[in-house]
C-alpha cells in the first residue's frame, strides 16, 4: 500500500542529486584556503619566530623582524574603531528604532549601500584630501584610522541594523505599554539582545580593516620608519603595506620573508575572527527566546 | 457601581492608511467590571485596546479620531503618556516573556518608573507573581530566564509583569490562545479576583470565556461595535441585533 510511486522515486533521485551538488560546493570552498595556509606555513613558518615578531626590521628589511609594522596595523585598527563603532552604532540605533519611513530616511540607506561599494583606492584618495590635507592632520595614524573608520562605517551600520531588527517587535511594544520611552526600551530590551550580532559584526570589521593596504599607504602608513610612533599624528608601519614592501619594492630580499609577514598578518586575522566566533557564542548561550 | 465610568469612548474611529479598522465605537467601561468584547478576526478589538493607550504613537499609520476618556480626561490630553501608559497594564495574545530573568520581568516596570530600591522590588515581585499565581512555580528560580517558562506561565508572568505597574485598568487581549485549558481556568480565577482592585478589559474570541467572566459585553464585527449589554442578555436572546445572536451561538465568526 505504501509502494514508492515513480514519481516518489524521481523525487528521491533529484534529493540525492541536489544534496551532492550543494556538498561538493562546499567542499570546493576549503581548498583555497587550506592552500594558501599550507603554503604559507610551508615557504614562510621557518622564519616566524619571537625575534620576527618582536624585533626591528634591519639590512635594508631583508633581516630583523616585523614588530613596528604589527604594533602599527594593531594601533591603526584600534583608533579606526573607536571612530567607527560609536558612530556606526548610534547611526543604526537611530536608522532602525527612530527614525520615520520617508523619502530622507530612504536616501540614507542609499547613501550607506553606495559608501559600501566605494572601491577602498577611492576612500584612500577621499582621506589625502579631507584628513591629510584639509583638516591638516598630515600623514599619521589619525588620518589613516579615519580614511579606515569611513570605509568600515556602512558595514558597522548594516550589520548594527540587522542585530537590531532580529529582536522581535513583541518585546518593544511590551516595553512600550509598561510606559518605557523609546530609549529605555533600546538601552533594556533592544541593545542587550543585538550585543552579541553587533560584536561579530565589529570583529568581523577588525579583521577586514587590518588588511586593508589602499587605504592607509597614503595617508599614513610608511615604507620604513626607525622609530615607533609616539602619538596619533606620527606616521606608522603596518603589516598589510609592510607585506607589499618586501613582496615587491626590496631586491635581494629572502623569499621566506614575505611568506613570514603574510603569515603572521592571515594568523591575526584568524585570531580576531575566532574571537568574534567565541563571543557570539558565549553570548547566545545567555540569550533564549 | 462608581458614578463616574472609568473609560468614555466616543465616536471612536481608527484607520490604517485607507483601511477603516473600527469605525464609531460610543461606549462606557465601568470601575471594577469585567467589560468583554467578543467578535471574530478582523473586527477591530486589538486596534482598539491599542488605541487606548495610545500605542497609535508608534505606528504612523494609525490614526485614531473620536474621543477616548480615561479616569474622565481625554487621554490625548494626558501630559505624561507614559504614565497613561504605566495606569493600564496590557496582556497579548502570545505570552511575550521578555528574554531577562523572571525577576526582571517583573520588575521591569517599577525600575522604568525609577524604584531602585531592591527590598521595594522584591516585595513587588512577590505580590505580583501571587496574584498572578505564578509565584508558588517561581519562586525557587527567579533568576531563571522568563522565556524558559512553559507557555502557560510566560502568559501568567506577562499578567504579573502588567500588575507590577499598578494599573487601574488591565486589558487582555485573547490571553488564552496559546495557554492549556487548566492555565486559562487558573487565569480566569485570577481575574475574578483581580477585578475587585482593577477595572479589566477582556478582549476574546472564546464566547464562553465572556460569559464565565464579563459583566457586561461588547459584540464588534467588521470595525462596528453592534451591541453592548450585560453578558448574560446575548445568551438568555435578548439581543437587539440578529447577528449577535448568530455569532454567540457559533453560526458564523
Amino acid at each position: 500500500m505504501f509502494d514508492a510511486t515513480e514519481l516518489n522515486q524521481k523525487n528521491e533521485r533529484v534529493e540525492k542529486l541536489f544534496r551532492a551538488g550543494f556538498g561538493l560546493m562546499t567542499v570546493m570552498l576549503i581548498i583555497p584556503v587550506l592552500i594558501i595556509l599550507t603554503t604559507l606555513v610551508v615557504k614562510g613558518g621557518s622564519v616566524v619566530n619571537f625575534d620576527f615578531l618582536f624585533q626591528s626590521p634591519t639590512n635594508g628589511m631583508t633581516a630583523g623582524g616585523i614588530f613596528p609594522a604589527l604594533l602599527g596595523t594593531v594601533w591603526l585598527v584600534l583608533v579606526a574603531l573607536l571612530i567607527s563603532v560609536p558612530l556606526g552604532v548610534a547611526a543604526a540605533v537611530y536608522l532602525s528604532e527612530y527614525a520615520p519611513e520617508n523619502w530622507f530616511t530612504r536616501v540614507i540607506n542609499l547613501a550607506i549601500i553606495n559608501l559600501a561599494g566605494v572601491p577602498s583606492i577611492v576612500h584612500a584618495l577621499f582621506g589625502v584630501g579631507a584628513f591629510v590635507l584639509f583638516f591638516g592632520f598630515g600623514t599619521s595614524i589619525l588620518a589613516a584610522s579615519l580614511t579606515l573608520a569611513i570605509m568600515t562605517l556602512p558595514l558597522i551600520i548594516v550589520a548594527t541594523r540587522e542585530s537590531l531588527q532580529a529582536v522581535p517587535y513583541a518585546f518593544r511594544e511590551a516595553c512600550w505599554n509598561m510606559g518605557a520611552t523609546r530609549w529605555q526600551t533600546i538601552r533594556r530590551v533592544v541593545l542587550p539582545n543585538a550585543i552579541s550580532g553587533i560584536l561579530t559584526g565589529v570583529i568581523l570589521e577588525v579583521s577586514r580593516t587590518s588588511g586593508e593596504t589602499a587605504p592607509i599607504m597614503f595617508t599614513g602608513a610608511a615604507f620604513f620608519l626607525p622609530l615607533l610612533p609616539q602619538s596619533v599624528f606620527d606616521q606608522t608601519m603596518a603589516l598589510s603595506l609592510h607585506l607589499f614592501v618586501v613582496s615587491t619594492q626590496v631586491p635581494d630580499m629572502p623569499e621566506a620573508v614575505p611568506y613570514g609577514v603574510a603569515l603572521v598578518l592571515i594568523c591575526l586575522v584568524l585570531l580576531m575572527n575566532s574571537l568574534s566566533i567565541a563571543l557570539r557564542v558565549y553570548l547566545r548561550g545567555r540569550k533564549k527566546w | 457601581m462608581s458614578a463616574d465610568p472609568k473609560l468614555e469612548i466616543r465616536d471612536l474611529s481608527i484607520r490604517y492608511g485607507d483601511h477603516v479598522a473600527l469605525e464609531g465605537v460610543s461606549l462606557d467601561v465601568r470601575e471594577n467590571e469585567i467589560f468583554g468584547i467578543i467578535g471574530p478576526a478582523n473586527a477591530g478589538k486589538t486596534s482598539f485596546l491599542k488605541s487606548l493607550n495610545r500605542m497609535d504613537m508608534f505606528n504612523p499609520a494609525m490614526k485614531v479620531g473620536g474621543e477616548i476618556r480615561f479616569n474622565g480626561e481625554e487621554t490625548r490630553n494626558w501630559a505624561n503618556v507614559y504614565e497613561l501608559r504605566r495606569r493600564i497594564g496590557v496582556v497579548f495574545p502570545l505570552p511575550v516573556g521578555l528574554p531577562m530573568t523572571v525577576y526582571d520581568n517583573v520588575a521591569l516596570a517599577p525600575r522604568l518608573a525609577g524604584v531602585k530600591n531592591k527590598a521595594e522590588l522584591d516585595a513587588t515581585v512577590q505580590r505580583c507573581l501571587e496574584r498572578a499565581a505564578l509565584w508558588d512555580e517561581v519562586k525557587d528560580r527567579l533568576d531563571s530566564l522568563g522565556s524558559l517558562l512553559s507557555g502557560g506561565q510566560q502568559q501568567r508572568l506577562t499578567i504579573a509583569r502588567a500588575l507590577s505597574q499598578d494599573p487601574e485598568l488591565l486589558m487582555l487581549d485573547e490571553f488564552s490562545i496559546a495557554v492549556d485549558p487548566v492555565t486559562t481556568m487558573r487565569i480566569e480565577d485570577v481575574l475574578k479576583e483581580l477585578k475587585e482592585e482593577v477595572t479589566i478589559i477582556l478582549v476574546t474570541n472564546l464566547v464562553q470565556q465572556a460569559r464565565r467572566l464579563a459583566d457586561r459585553t461588547a459584540f464588534f464585527l467588521e470595525g462596528q461595535c453592534v451591541e453592548i449589554g450585560d453578558t448574560e442578555d446575548f445568551f438568555t436572546g435578548e439581543v437587539a441585533d440578529p447577528r449577535t445572536r448568530d455569532y454567540v451561538e457559533g453560526r458564523f465568526g
